[in-house]
């Protein structure tokens, strides 16, 4: 039985689900659990708990100000990152947008890394060079962390293309918002996909806005995936993305894909964030209602799934609360971690314009600054 | 020595590379079957098969970023653009993505891309097919920009272009392709990136000027001889970086500086190199700098207006004479 509803050539246009409603299809049998083990359950709830409290502790210090800059906090969509990124192999590829922090706790960043970063600070995963938007750790495979909607897409593209070119079963898993589906990117992307063959998986994250517009506003089109039909090899579908084991299984099963038939997918994961678009945004803001935000809180994937493992008998109330200490003590520690760690220091300003070397005629256009001299 | 045209130089270097690095791939709108819009990559796909010669949609934002993308996951690209005026649909890629990704990254994903096309106004083809793009592209750190004059830098340079490991916008020129034609050593060589030439010397005046302009500049000096003004001719070759060391060094023997190039003025090539001749050898002029530039107007396509507008070497000898003191 699929998790989700795959469609190459039959889907309709139909209204779009009511707010909080799961999509069609996830007819996944609750107690199976995907043949994953007692342990590998309460590993991706933990995953998922980390991620959430890390950005809990993001979202205060920023207001204190350790954090500058534009902050996206991902809180709301834990199950859509876990679900997608844990049954990944250590050579597959990860492309992301700008609400990164928790995938790249996912893929394996530590929460110091992740946390020095926003800090600004030189042990951040970019050293100090990329900020809240452009998380980087080329040992995870993990390519950022990228601030223009959409533009990362055809990068993803490219690393599927390089998989190809090299003969390699590997998959690139690259996420995105709903408002990237009426960019031109998306369409060139995944037409080179379909067309050659790239076992590229695009994972939307559907939140229902982007920044502040609803995607049915803008979007001439009732459900997103169906904007995936006009590629001929491209299997699109929908998935509960507030259900960390429905997405688990889309995404194994487009990984299958990729791996065997070197196809690409398109998934859209209905999901969504509690807080603003960022931190500069309130948390419903003129564009949503207390009460929306207050439906999908209810169906929180974290609670959710914390319930449905203890109803299976394979998690009690006291472990629970001690992966919560645990997590909690994770994102205490990053931050202290990234308070001591050093800024990066004014050489490295130089050091990673070009990989050879800074040209001395742009050095000596900066010498009336006497301090860089 | 064998006299190759500027086209065939090219293709030379593209086989050349491929042949020794099977990490390099094209890809771009016609490079295949077509054997190329203008024919630089005439026999390579039969050569190398189509994952290393990949025939594009028309989708230059998309393919340029697969390019960025394959560079970030190991391979080494060469985007074709058809020509430099579609390549701005696919700038954010070359800007945001390829020219930032290496400092965003802490120093963990360089991007060893070249992205490569004509610019520069050909034959009456109007304003969106008529400009030049060095200054959008040389405005940007992170990237390398090159634009050669004859077929043995353009040779050498993409030579250097394909192994560099940082992204290169390299601007070739579709009246060049045919048109220059000079001596290509048969030996392997490499033109280094960021070095100027001297492609005539002289004692009274030095002429900056890359790409098209050397030509201009060199019928200029030509010309020139019978007034006994002998022109000092510096091709940039390389616009960013640019080479001050030999800008200086000429205008510190000659006194007086000519910049020319084919694009509009405000905020191009040659304004840049005016302001590091004024920092670094204002001592040395013996006249302000000149600049010979195209009009300041998009493109007419009337076959008069277009000829009013684009500098040619009547233009490079006015200013000359005039930075002389001689007009």
């Amino acid at each position: 039985m699929s998790a989700a509803n795959a469609d190459r050539s039959t889907a309709t246009v139909s209204d779009a689900p009511a707010a909080g409603a799961p999509a069609e299809g996830s007819g996944r049998d609750p107690d199976a659990f995907l043949g994953l083990s007692k342990e590998e359950c309460v590993e991706l709830l933990r995953e998922m708990i980390i991620e959430r409290r890390f950005e809990e502790k993001a979202a205060e210090v920023y207001q204190v100000g350790k954090i500058g800059g534009f902050c996206h906090l991902y809180i709301g969509q834990e199950a859509v990152s876990a679900g997608s990124i844990s049954p990944l192999r250590d050579d597959d590829y990860v492309v992301t947008a700008y609400r990164d922090h928790a995938q790249a706790i996912a893929r394996g960043m530590t929460p110091n890394a992740v946390m020095a970063e926003l800090y600004g600070r030189a042990d951040g995963c970019s050293k100090g060079f990329g900020g809240s938007m452009h998380m980087f750790d080329k040992t995870l495979n993990f390519m950022g962390g990228h601030g223009i909607v959409g533009s990362h897409l055809p990068l993803a593209v490219g690393v599927g293309y390089t998989i190809r070119y090299r003969g390699g079963d590997q998959v690139c898993l690259c996420f995105f918002g709903d408002s990237v589906v009426n960019i031109g990117a998306f369409h060139e992307s995944m037409n080179m996909a379909a067309r050659w063959k790239l076992p590229v998986i695009f994972l939307l994250e559907n939140n229902r806005y982007g920044m502040g517009t609803d995607f049915r506003r803008v979007a001439a089109v009732k459900e997103l995936k169906d904007r995936g039909r006009a590629y001929d090899g491209l299997t699109s579908l929908d998935v509960d993305g507030m259900d960390v084991l429905a997405v688990r299984q889309a995404v194994e099963e487009a990984i299958e894909r990729g791996r065997n038939e070197k196809t690409p997918s398109f998934i859209e994961a209905r999901c969504f964030r509690y807080m603003g678009h960022s931190m500069a945004d309130p948390m419903h803001g003129t564009y949503r209602t207390r009460e929306e935000v207050e439906k999908w809180r209810s169906d929180d994937p974290i609670l959710s799934f914390t319930r449905q493992l203890m109803d299976a008998g394979r998690l009690t109330e006291e472990e629970y609360q001690a992966i919560d200490r645990e997590a909690k003590e994770i994102a205490e520690e990053s931050a202290a971690f990234a308070d001591r760690s050093p800024f990066p220091d004014s050489d490295a300003l130089y050091r990673y314009v070009y990989s050879d070397g800074y040209p001395d005629d742009m050095r000596r256009r900066d010498a009336w600054r006497k301090e860089l001299r | 020595m064998a006299v190759l045209t500027y086209r065939e130089a090219l293709n030379d270097a593209l086989r050349e590379e491929m042949e020794r690095d099977d990490s390099i791939f094209i890809i771009g709108e016609e490079v295949g079957e077509y054997d190329g819009a203008y024919k630089v990559t005439k026999g390579l796909l039969e050569q190398f098969g189509e994952w290393r010669v990949r025939d594009a949609p028309i989708a230059e934002l998309g393919f340029a970023g697969l390019g960025v993308g394959a560079a970030m996951a190991g391979l080494r690209p060469i985007v074709e653009f058809m020509t430099w005026n579609f390549a701005l649909l696919a700038i954010d890629e070359v800007v945001n993505a390829a020219a930032k990704m290496f400092q965003m990254s802490g120093g963990q994903y360089n991007v060893p891309i070249v992205f490569r096309g004509p610019g520069g106004a050909a034959l009456q083809l109007a304003a969106q097919h008529s400009q030049s793009p060095e200054p959008w592209y040389s405005y940007v750190p992170g990237l390398k920009v090159i634009a050669p004059a004859t077929a043995k830098d353009a040779k050498g340079l993409l030579k250097s272009a394909v192994r560099d490991n940082d992204p290169v916008v390299f601007i070739e020129s579709e009246i060049m392709y045919n048109l220059v034609r000079d001596e290509v050593p048969e030996e392997e060589y490499v033109t280094p990136i960021g070095k100027a030439e001297v492609k005539r010397e002289g004692s009274d005046v030095t002429v900056v000027c890359h790409s098209k302009m050397v030509h201009q500049a060199l019928a200029a000096a030509r010309a020139l001889e019978k007034e006994d003004i002998d022109v000092e001719v510096l091709d940039l070759r390389t616009v960013r970086p640019l080479d001050v060391d030999a800008v200086v060094a000429s205008v510190k023997k000659t006194n007086r500086a000519v910049v020319a190039e084919e694009g509009w003025p405000m905020c191009n090539v040659g304004a840049q190199v005016v302001d590091d001749i004024q920092r670094e050898a204002f001592d040395s002029l013996d006249a302000p700098v000149a600049r010979v530039n195209g009009l300041d107007v998009p493109m007419p396509y009337a076959k008069n207006l277009e000829k009013l507008v684009t500098p040619n070497a009547d233009h490079v000898a006015a200013a000359v004479r005039h930075v002389c003191y001689a007009d």
